[in-house]
């Protein structure tokens, strides 16, 4: 384990001073058999940053995203989290899986992930949702997990739902749950695998609204969207991906504004 | 008894030999039924414990594992469970014997009721396999990534989340093969273990009043259905809380 600052700093404040690097990630591949779909992507978010990634359906983003927690296994590549390196043995087949699933197992637990399809438990009411995670894995006392619980679901406005059961909520209502269960386990970073694409349109501005709300007080988030306008609105950094490499990236208003790459102007052209 | 009609009299000798005490044959019944439950219990979880590892074993396992489990559940379901009920208990508590003998210990008797739960949950085990892979299967994958990206260790994962999570697609499925743990008890008459069935046939045999004692063992035999019937209902409804009625939905 690789001890640094980052580590030191407090992982449940977001926004720490010293502007640690949460997440850094050099040259990774990813190959599904034949297809390599991530060719050598690098990023880095510091602490309170919210880095959006943009592209077409293809492009890479989403398995990008899935990498950096380890729901697939970068083919190669360098991934720290939290300033750790994540130790990597080869699979004797050309890939290569974590070394320890412990540490897996600890880095996944401070990254809050929030899927397309919400992925709620759907045996469990909202409010065991929420607490499952930081009782079960984390360790926290039952009684302070619900007091924490019950005021995430304030805050994404569901405390109404408390006691229902995924199933008898909208869309929309599941996923604003989903990103309640991700901030109870006082996430250092927030991940964002396309959260408003499952939804019906008269729905995604309710969750949108949270996730920006969330931007605003500093979350360190890293967002997989095909939101244009919001990513341009919420986003400290935005990288563009085509084809399993980062195209473009920088700040919104450069990229939106000013894009280099003709492909980026062709895409924001088609999807805005 | 030669002035009352025939059939009073056949209904009193009826209850008489029924009766729980000493000239009837009631106890034996009885205790025959209790043996019956304590098998069909015994096996039917041993079953889901064999059942739960074989269908882990066949969804998540190594090469090795996943063909153990197949070489497991083919042959258990190809072979007629009489057979294999005779073939376990004969020659598996002769092997155990051997075994024993081999590594220089004493012979030991191998109780009826756990060799007969050992038989019949192996049998057990097999289907129970195959119904929980199928309801392992029917989770949404969404809700075991979710789990993994959240950092639970497997056991907690299955504890909590793929457990729970395939109850209400196994039920049906384990509640089957409940009532077919309780009446393959009576397979173990022929190995003569005094289990429900062979208890009937020795009253029977000793009495003549055959009709009278395999209505009564069928009589008990349909309670225990009938009573299993309002349990699973009920823990059906309990697993399947979180879900929409099927009829809603229709």
């Amino acid at each position: 384990m690789t001890a640094s600052v980052a580590v030191a700093a407090d992982p449940l404040q977001p926004g720490v001073p010293e502007q640690a690097e949460a997440i850094h990630i050099e040259n990774l591949h990813k190959r599904f058999g034949a297809l390599e779909v991530l060719k050598g992507v690098s990023m880095s978010a510091k602490d309170g940053d919210v880095v959006a990634m943009i592209g077409g359906s293809g492009s890479g983003k989403s398995t990008f995203l899935r990498c950096i927690n380890f729901l697939e296994n970068p083919t190669s590549g360098v991934i720290r989290i939290n300033g750790e390196d994540v130790k990597m043995v080869s699979d004797g087949h050309g890939g290569q899986v974590p070394a320890n699933r412990r540490q897996i197992e600890r880095i996944r637990s401070r990254l809050g992930m929030v899927f397309q399809n919400f992925n709620l438990w759907q045996h469990m009411t909202l409010i065991q949702n929420v607490i499952e995670v930081p009782v079960h894995v984390l360790g926290m006392k039952r009684d302070e997990a619900m007091a924490i619980g019950e005021q995430l679901l304030e805050r994404v406005g569901l405390s109404a739902k408390r006691d229902v059961y995924p199933a008898y909520m909208s869309g929309g209502q599941q996923q604003r749950g989903a990103i309640a269960r991700a901030l109870a386990i006082q996430p250092r970073v927030m991940l964002f695998d396309e959260p408003t694409s499952a939804l019906d349109p008269e729905l995604v501005g309710e969750v949108l609204k949270v996730i920006a709300d969330l931007a605003k007080e500093g979350r360190t988030m890293l967002l997989v969207t095909h939101e244009m306008k919001f990513a341009r609105e919420v986003a400290s950094h935005v990288m563009y991906l085509h084809n399993g490499i980062v195209e473009e990236e920088g700040p919104p208003e450069q990229l939106f504004g000013s894009p280099k790459s003709e492909r980026l102007k062709q895409f924001i052209r088609t999807v805005s | 008894m030669a002035d009352a009609s025939i059939i009073p009299a056949g209904i009193t000798g009826m209850f008489d030999l029924l009766s729980p005490v000493a000239p009837g044959w009631g106890a034996n019944l009885l205790r025959g039924l209790v043996r019956s439950l304590q098998i069909a219990f015994g096996a039917f979880g041993m079953g889901l414990i064999i059942g739960t590892f074989g269908a882990y074993a066949k969804l998540y396992g190594g090469p090795i594992a996943r063909d153990l489990a197949a070489i497991y559940t083919t042959l258990v379901r190809a072979i007629p469970e009489l057979v294999m009920i005779i073939l376990l208990y004969y020659a598996g508590t002769d092997l155990i014997n051997r075994i024993l003998e081999g590594m220089g210990y004493q012979r030991v008797d191998i109780s009826g009721l756990v060799a007969g739960i050992v038989v019949l949950g192996f049998v057990q085990g097999a289907y129970a396999t195959e119904v929980l892979r199928g309801a392992i299967k029917a989770i949404p994958q969404g809700e075991i990534e979710a789990a993994r990206a959240y950092g639970m260790p497997p056991t907690l994962m299955m504890r909590r989340i793929t457990l729970p999570a395939m109850l209400p697609h196994a039920l049906p499925g384990l509640a089957n093969l409940w009532l077919i743990s309780t009446k393959d008890t009576a397979l173990l008459a022929v190995v003569g273990f005094s289990e429900l069935t062979l208890e009937t046939r020795q009253a029977a045999g000793a009495t003549k009043a055959y009709m009278t004692f395999y209505l009564a063992a069928g009589a008990l035999y349909l309670l225990i259905t009938l009573f299993s019937s309002v349990i699973l209902e009920w823990v059906e409804r309990r697993a399947r809380r979180g879900m929409p009625s099927v009829k809603e939905a229709h």
